[in-house]
């Protein structure tokens, strides 16, 4: 399942993500529990399930802002903690008011230095350059954020993430409110940049076709339990319908997935659908 | 009309000109200036002085979208002051107090825009009331009680400009300190949370700094007029530049033209100081306003398709 190793690839290093019988509660409520998940360099895993399945909780327990309730959770061997610099986060987009006094190249450089105090100087100037044209954002780097398109932010967001050239970038529903082809965009852009730099995806989203070509592996997340494995594997009527716990189907068609069934009220299967 | 009929005491009776009959000669007369300015050294450093601390300030206001917290804050700064004035204490140690507590509360109870908006719309005209109350109370000559709601140009002696400068170099230096985590808390609240930025405490931080720099603004422009200190002049700066250097800059320069150059006027004239400052901060958010249409149509939004 997980991708042999690049040839000429030094010694293994410790994953850049590892959860051993990882669990998360909320009082008496389970999101999830006995998760095993082990994430190589360059690995692209897709992390589906339907809302308040614990998709956004894993991403903020890798970032070290939620304790697991039991197992284990490593970045390159380590406990997760909060702040660390081997974890990039690529939120969803969100809208920013136009006159708010950030350029796309500032957002860019507080990914590098934003945690630290004081007021910086004009250190990382180059840096900031060249992660813009890594995305290909240089045409916009001195725009206010707010005047760029959602697409353009998205761009401008994976920059910022790799700022601190991580070992695991965590993507948050990046594609939410992107039209279809800047989702092909995105998803395409995050995909070169993990080839690239050899940095993990954990790419949580509802949308699962623009995502499809590139995952390695998917993480289904579900009310009744969950599961690891190919995309070919996990996203099958027989296996989601055990893990919803009623009839879910699958179709295919055009080289798209349609996930039908499940909780109706929830999730990609009534976007996917439509 | 007599000066002392519509706004009672705004500036006090020693100065020539003070009671006039001509509206023009009210607002600009520049006879004996030349004596007044010697007079009025204290405000013109505290005009200085207050216009650094807020233009810097109010780079964060707009950035964290609180100018109604502003508002509110300084109405609070208000009542503590007056009843300072009642309990014959400190008035600039009143306002502190009231405007910290305020901006704290604010701080505590509202975490987001929507909550902290109705918080403050509680809290607000509640500390006006109180402040009404406490200036009915009051004995004392009404000069005090207004300059505490449209700002006065001679109550700096040197005892209260040492303590403005105090309280604005603590403000500055501590901003200063937090400038970075601080812009991206504001700016970017998820990603600086994701990369451990402790947003919830720079927010309370950056509110109990708030708090001094209303309190400050208050001294100079009164409790109503606070906003045109601490938010046009950064409104203005961030039409034309998106800046992180040129925005604060511009912001802190802007305030200290409105506020030094406010007093300079008021000094003509026999009404109070705050029309002038509201009046020149306006003008330059206008101005502003304008470039920032032009530059948006032509080079902000354009770029190779």
């Amino acid at each position: 399942m997980t991708p042999a190793p690049p040839a000429g690839a030094p010694a293994p290093a410790p994953p850049p993500l590892a959860l051993r019988g990882a669990a998360l509660a909320y009082g008496d409520r389970t999101a999830w529990s006995g998760l095993d998940l082990e994430v190589a360099r360059g690995e692209f895993v897709t992390v589906l399930g339907p809302n308040g399945s614990g998709k956004t909780s894993l991403l903020r327990a890798v970032l070290g802002l939620q304790p697991l309730t039991g197992g284990t959770l490593h970045v390159l061997g380590r406990s997760a903690r909060r702040g660390s610099r081997a974890v990039g986060y690529v939120p969803q987009q969100r809208l920013v008011d136009p006159v708010t006094p950030v350029r796309a190249r500032d957002l860019v450089r507080l990914g590098i230095d934003g945690d630290r105090w004081g007021l910086g100087g004009r250190r990382h100037r180059a840096r900031v350059d060249e992660l813009l044209e890594a995305v290909g954002a240089t045409a916009y780097a001195d725009v206010p954020l707010g005047l760029l398109s959602g697409g353009e932010q998205q761009r401008v967001r994976i920059a910022q993430a790799l700022g601190s050239s991580p070992a695991l970038l965590l993507c948050d529903e990046p594609l939410l409110s992107l039209d279809l082809a800047r989702q092909e965009e995105v998803t395409a852009l995050i995909d070169a940049t993990r080839r690239t730099t050899g940095t993990a995806v954990v790419f949580v989203t509802h949308e699962i076709n623009p995502v499809l070509p590139y995952t390695d592996r998917v993480l289904y997340l579900a009310p009744a339990g969950h599961a690891v494995g190919t995309p070919a594997d996990v996203l099958t009527g027989e296996h989601l319908s055990r893990l919803y716990g009623t009839r879910v189907d699958v179709l295919r068609a055009q080289g798209r997935v349609v996930i039908v069934g499940g909780d109706e009220h929830h999730g990609h299967h009534l976007e996917e659908a439509s | 009309m007599r000066a002392a009929g519509l706004l009672p005491g705004a500036l006090p009776g020693w100065l020539p000109g003070a009671v006039d009959d001509g509206t023009w000669s009210r607002l600009f007369s520049f006879e004996d200036y030349g004596a007044l300015l010697a007079l009025v050294q204290n405000s013109l450093v505290a005009g200085a002085v207050l216009g650094l601390v807020g233009g810097l300030v109010g780079v964060f206001v707009m950035q964290r979208d609180m100018a109604f917290a502003v508002h509110g804050i300084s109405e609070l700064s208000f009542a503590g002051a007056a009843l300072a004035l009642l309990l014959s204490a400190d008035v600039v140690l009143g306002s502190v107090l009231g405007s910290v507590v305020a901006a704290l509360l604010i701080g505590l109870l509202g975490s987001r825009a929507r909550d902290r908006n109705s918080i403050i719309g509680v809290l607000m005209p509640f500390g006006l009331g109180l402040g009404v109350l406490f200036l009915a109370l009051y004995p004392g000559r009404a000069a005090n009680k207004f300059g505490l709601l449209t700002g006065q140009i001679v109550a700096v002696d040197t005892t209260r400009l040492g303590v403005l400068v105090a309280l604005s170099a603590v403000v500055v230096a501590v901003l200063i300190a937090i400038w970075r985590p601080l812009t991206f808390a504001s700016v970017d609240p998820d990603v600086a949370a994701a990369r451990g930025v402790p947003t919830r405490a720079l927010s309370l931080v950056f509110m109990v700094l708030l708090g001094l720099a209303v309190a400050m603004a208050v001294q100079v422009v009164g409790a109503l007029l606070v906003l045109s200190l601490l938010i046009t002049p950064a409104a203005a700066a961030s039409r034309v530049s998106a800046s992180p250097v040129a925005v604060p800059v511009l912001s802190v320069a802007f305030a200290v033209t409105s506020a030094v150059g406010g007093i300079l006027l008021a000094l003509g004239g026999s009404v109070p100081i705050s029309p002038y400052v509201t009046t020149i901060s306006f003008l330059i958010y206008l101005l502003c306003l304008a470039l920032g249409r032009r530059r948006t149509r032509r080079g902000w939004t354009r770029r190779p398709a």
